[in-house]
Formats: C-alpha cells, sequence, structure tokens
C-alpha cells in the first residue's frame, strides 16, 4: 500500500469520524429500505425531503448561532410570525410586497436578539427565551388567535416547482446550506464565527469584534426562520397562529444530533444537513412501518441521548490521540 | 443612620419594581390588591412554582432542566382509579424520583450536556405519556367522594391548600438549599466545578441528587395538577418547563449556577402571576401577557447584569 493511499483513507476516515451522522444515516436508510418496500422509492424521498427543508432551513441558521456559541429559541415563533404577515398582509399591499414584509420582519427580530445579547451580555438562552414567548405574543396581537387564510390559490403553487425529484422548498434549504457552508469556511465572517464561539477571550484579545459577529449571525438565523416561515405559509395556504411551537426543539435537536458542538466553535453545515434528514429518515421510516407515535418519540430522545453519549466517546479518542 | 439607596437598589432593585408594577395596576383594576385576588393568583401560580422549586436546585448547579409534568400527572390520576389515592400519590412521587434519577445519571454521572439530555427526555416521556394513556383522557373516579381533590381544591383556614404546599415547599427546600451541607454543595458546583471537586466534594453526586430534588417536585405539583383538574390528558402542561425557567431567570438565578435563592425563585415565579393576573383585570386579552412577559424578563435581567458590573453595557 502506497503512503498516498493510506492518506487517502486516512482522510476519508477522519471525514466519516467528524462526519458520523451520514454513517447513521445511511443505516437507517438502509434498515428502512428493507423493512419497507415504500421507503425507497423516489416519490417517498422527495416528501422526505421537502418535509425535513423547514426544520432544515431554521437549523441552517441555529448552526451559525451555535457555532458562534450561542442558541436562539426565538425561531419557531418567528416562522409563525413571518407566516402570518405574509399572508395577512396580502389583501393590503399585494402577494410579493407582504411576503417581503414576512421576510424583514424575520431580519429585525434576528436582530433584536443579536443586539439584545451583544449589548446586554445577558445569555442568548434568557434573551431567547424571552423571544419566545413574547414574539408568539406578537403572532397572537397580530392575527387575533384566527388562523389567517389565504384568498388567491395562486400563492399555493409558487412552491410546485420541481427539478427531478427535488421541490423548490427543498432545493431552498440545500442552497441555503451549500451558501451558509461556504460563508463559514470561505469568508472571514465565517472564519471569526468560529473562533468566537471556541474561546470568545482569546477572539476578544486577537481583535475580533465579537459583537458584529454575534449580530450577524442572530439576524441570520431570524431571516432564515422567516424564509422557513414565509415557505410553510405557501405550502399550507394558512397561518395558524401556533405554528411551529416547540419546533425550536426539534432544530436544536436536528443540529446536535449532526455533531454541532452547543458550546461552540465546532459544526459545520453538512453535519446539519445530516442531522435533519437523519431525523426525518427516522420520523417517515417509523412512519410507513405503522408504528405508532409514541414509538417514534421515544426513539428520538433515545437517538438523541445516544448521539451525545457517541459524541463524547470520539471527542474523548481524538483528545487521546 | 445613613441609607445607601444605590446599594439598596442593587440588591432589592427587583422588589422595587415588582411593588411598582402592583402599585400601577391596583391604580387601574379594582380588586387586584385584595387578599381574594392575592390568594387566587398564589394558587394559580402553585403549580409552576412548585416544580420552580426543585428546578432551582438543578440550575444553582448551572445546569437546566425541562421539568415534564404531563407523564406524572397521567399517572397520579390513572392511578388514583386503580390503587386509591395514597398507592397514586406515592407512585407519583416514586416515578418523579425515578426520572429526575435518569436525569440526574445522564448529566450528573456521564456529563452529557444538561440541555440536550432534558430535550432527549422530553420527547421520551411525551411518548411514554401517549404509551402509557393509550392515547385517551383519564378522569378521576368518583370525582365527589375521594379525599384526593384536597391537594388542588381544598383549603385550610381560608388558604389553598397548593399554595400552602408551594409555600411551605419553599420553606423546606430554602433550608436545604442554604443551610444544609447538600445546599452548600450545590452552590459550590455551580460556582466553580473545579474548584469544588479539589475540595473534596462530589460534584457529579450532587450535580444529579439536584435533578432528583426537581423530579419530586415536579411529581408534587403533578399531584397538585391532578387534583385540580380531577383528570389528565396528553396534553396537560405542556409549555410549563418554559414558564418555569422564566419564572427562575426573573427571580434572577443566573443560569450560570453558583447563585441563586428559592425566595428570588418565588418572587419570579409570582410576578409572573401577577403580571397574567393584572393584564387579565386590566382588561387585555390573555396574550398581551406574553408581551409584557418579554420586556419584563429582559429588563429585568439586564438590570440585574447591570447592576452587578456597575455599568449599562457589556
Amino acid at each position: 500500500m502506497t503512503a498516498l493511499a493510506a492518506r487517502t483513507r486516512g482522510a476519508a476516515a477522519d471525514w466519516l469520524l467528524r462526519n458520523h451522522i451520514w454513517l447513521f444515516l445511511a443505516l437507517a436508510v438502509a434498515v428502512f429500505s428493507m423493512a419497507s418496500p415504500y421507503f425507497l422509492t423516489v416519490n417517498n424521498l422527495s416528501n422526505v425531503l421537502t418535509q425535513a427543508a423547514f426544520i432544515g432551513i431554521l437549523a441552517v441558521g441555529m448552526t451559525m448561532v451555535m457555532i458562534n456559541g450561542e442558541i436562539d429559541l426565538s425561531v419557531g415563533a418567528t416562522l409563525a410570525l413571518a407566516s402570518a404577515l405574509a399572508i395577512g398582509l396580502q389583501p393590503a399591499i399585494g402577494v410579493w410586497p407582504a411576503v417581503f414584509a414576512g421576510f424583514l420582519s424575520g431580519v429585525a427580530l434576528g436582530a433584536l436578539n443579536g443586539t439584545l445579547v451583544a449589548l446586554s451580555g445577558m445569555h442568548s438562552f434568557i434573551v431567547t427565551l424571552g423571544g419566545l414567548i413574547g414574539i408568539r405574543g406578537l403572532v397572537f396581537v397580530y392575527t387575533g388567535e384566527q388562523a389567517l387564510m389565504i384568498e388567491d390559490f395562486a400563492y399555493t403553487e409558487i412552491p410546485e416547482v420541481y427539478l427531478g425529484p427535488l421541490s423548490l422548498t427543498a432545493l431552498i434549504f440545500l442552497a441555503l446550506a451549500a451558501l451558509f457552508q461556504w460563508v463559514l469556511t470561505g469568508t472571514r465572517h465565517g472564519r471569526e464565527t468560529y473562533a468566537v464561539g471556541d474561546n470568545i477571550a482569546a477572539a476578544h484579545d486577537a481583535g475580533i469584534r465579537i459583537k458584529r459577529h454575534k449580530i450577524i449571525n442572530f439576524t441570520i438565523c431570524g431571516a432564515l426562520a422567516a424564509i422557513a416561515g414565509i415557505l410553510l405559509s405557501m405550502r399550507l395556504g394558512t397561518a395558524e397562529p401556533n405554528a411551529g411551537r416547540i419546533w425550536e426543539l426539534w432544530t436544536i435537536i436536528a443540529v446536535v444530533l449532526g455533531g454541532t458542538r452547543l458550546a461552540g466553535g465546532y459544526g459545520s453545515m453538512w453535519m446539519t444537513v445530516g442531522g435533519v434528514l437523519t431525523l426525518a429518515v427516522l420520523r417517515n421510516g417509523l412512519r410507513l412501518l405503522n408504528t405508532p407515535n409514541y414509538v417514534e418519540l421515544m426513539v428520538m430522545g433515545s437517538v438523541l441521548i445516544l448521539a451525545l453519549g457517541l459524541d463524547r466517546v470520539l471527542a474523548a479518542r481524538k483528545g487521546a490521540a | 443612620m445613613t441609607i445607601d439607596w444605590q446599594q439598596a437598589l442593587r440588591r432589592h432593585g427587583l422588589i422595587a419594581a415588582f411593588g411598582l408594577f402592583l402599585a400601577v395596576v391596583a391604580v387601574g383594576a379594582d380588586g387586584f390588591l385584595t387578599l381574594g385576588n392575592i390568594l387566587d393568583v398564589l394558587r394559580q401560580v402553585s403549580i409552576t412554582g412548585t416544580i420552580a422549586l426543585g428546578v432551582t436546585f438543578v440550575v444553582v448547579t448551572g445546569r437546566l432542566d425541562l421539568s415534564v409534568l404531563t407523564l406524572l400527572t397521567v399517572i397520579v390520576v390513572d392511578q388514583h382509579n386503580v390503587v386509591g389515592p395514597v398507592g397514586a400519590v406515592a407512585l407519583t412521587l416514586l416515578a418523579g424520583l425515578a426520572i429526575g434519577a435518569v436525569n440526574g445519571v445522564l448529566v450528573g454521572l456521564l456529563r452529557l450536556n444538561a440541555l440536550i439530555v432534558t430535550l432527549a427526555m422530553l420527547s421520551l416521556l411525551q411518548g411514554v405519556t401517549l404509551w402509557y394513556s393509550g392515547g385517551s383522557n383519564v378522569n378521576v373516579a368518583g370525582a365527589g367522594e375521594t379525599w384526593f381533590a384536597v391537594f388542588g381544591r381544598g383549603t385550610l383556614f381560608g388558604v389553598p391548600v397548593p399554595v400552602l404546599i408551594f409555600l411551605g415547599g419553599a420553606v423546606v427546600a430554602s433550608f436545604f438549599l442554604k443551610r444544609t451541607e447538600f445546599g452548600r454543595a450545590v452552590h459550590a458546583v455551580g460556582g466553580n466545578e473545579t474548584a469544588s471537586r479539589f475540595s473534596g466534594i462530589a460534584t457529579a453526586r450532587t450535580v444529579a441528587a439536584a435533578y432528583v430534588v426537581s423530579g419530586l417536585a415536579t411529581a408534587i405539583a403533578a399531584i397538585i395538577m391532578g387534583s385540580r383538574v380531577m383528570g389528565a390528558q396528553n396534553t396537560i402542561g405542556q409549555g410549563y418547563e418554559l414558564t418555569v425557567l422564566a419564572g427562575i431567570i426573573l427571580g434572577g438565578t443566573s443560569l450560570m449556577g453558583g447563585s441563586g435563592s428559592i425566595w428570588r425563585t418565588v418572587i419570579g415565579i409570582t410576578m409572573l402571576g401577577f403580571i397574567q393576573n393584572g393584564l387579565l383585570l386590566l382588561g387585555y386579552e390573555y396574550y398581551v401577557q406574553w408581551l409584557v412577559s418579554w420586556v419584563v424578563i429582559i429588563a429585568a435581567v439586564w438590570l440585574d447584569l447591570a447592576a452587578k458590573r456597575g455599568r449599562v453595557l457589556a
């Protein structure tokens, strides 16, 4: 065996060790393919991807915030507000201006979260827990507790564009993941986001503008939550005031399952895409097997704890090596 | 004798702000500061408050707990019809201790991330709840006769029993957190884990024990809840986890651990209750309280931080 081959194999093994979620995903796909004849069909997988895309888009934003060493609990509420504005404002200002207003609401709320975290020095868990409660209040005040219905159903046909088996929603998810992977590795903002998450004191001493990066990442997270909300409103044709409740928890679960660390400084969009797809495949596969809902919930919980344990073991091995 | 106003404000600013809030609402709403209404508010917060007493121990160790009320409430109601009230209460307390112990092992002994573990347990316990209840609602049989109603609906000398449980629990919890070796260990682990390990404190066991306390408190809250409603659905008490944390944070207990007290938690939770009650009495829709809570939580924690570091901006 030549040295080059050994090195290549080493690099591949290294990649898999870091992105072990993809091994798990492959395993889950293999198991469900054997267990159900309906799983490994283009139609089903295309559906899985579309369903995964909503949590997926939230997860892309959450990954930026988490690598930065922070957390955003308000994404589910932000999604609901954007979706309500995108539908509710249509009679008054037209379809695309309403969609744009929904998007702006996410940008504004993300910027508000980021600014509050940066200026006050409060833990983002507290700031965004406040946001989770308060933004949901905004949604209820705006909608008056009613589900808003679309008037012109042409709106629901906007995302019905397919590239082969991929829906527009799924494409947007994958494109955003690729875009922000590039931001993470190819831009100064991305590299400094890792640096701040890894060691905030060292980043500060190195002259990195910590506050600016935090505000940018929270704004990205809010903007992506709004995009997910707008896509959801297009898919459903209604905006329900309780939309996206506890989605922030599923989003965090997906990101952490992928391998990105809550403590910050470590992670990637590929890990997050792996985590999102794994959750979606587990859910879909268990449903195809007619598994009761409670088993699904128990499996999700157990998988998460296992993933956390596995991460601990792998991190310990890397530390020892 | 001179009073250092700045110092006093730093230390008791929260109580001052709370007093101001009560005064403002009292002017606008008749019947706000009557004994009957105050007892009503305390009764309403007694369930989240009782959970918060236990979760405070976990937060002081520098961890998080999203304590889940649903399963325990379903257990107490369901078992009431099987083994009677005494057995149901005993089983629920045991189940609460067991859930706390599982969290404690995962977070304390195996040192897994607390937020993720409790998130995972949230999902897992939701699954167990659906499995246990078979998806249907359960009701207490013979609700008219059983003395089980006392926990949620009884009164003693005009004071609702749940309020007595909450405030009595607060006295006991405060004693344990402040005056016992365990309580001091909880503070030490939250303040500086490495230092406390080197001083001979069993950190892992202390963290695990804090989760067990939290599980026990949640079980007591579930007993109040089951007795109050005399029934349980699969969704009962969902979302309480975050209200509990919001109350603890509002009281000024730091999520970083090491500081915090039971009385701060009682004040924080009670404040949330009075905000809700006051806004309703003023004629606002119930969801307006969420907006106000948002502003109050951010303002209170920011002011608390600003007072500690001596300037407003970080």
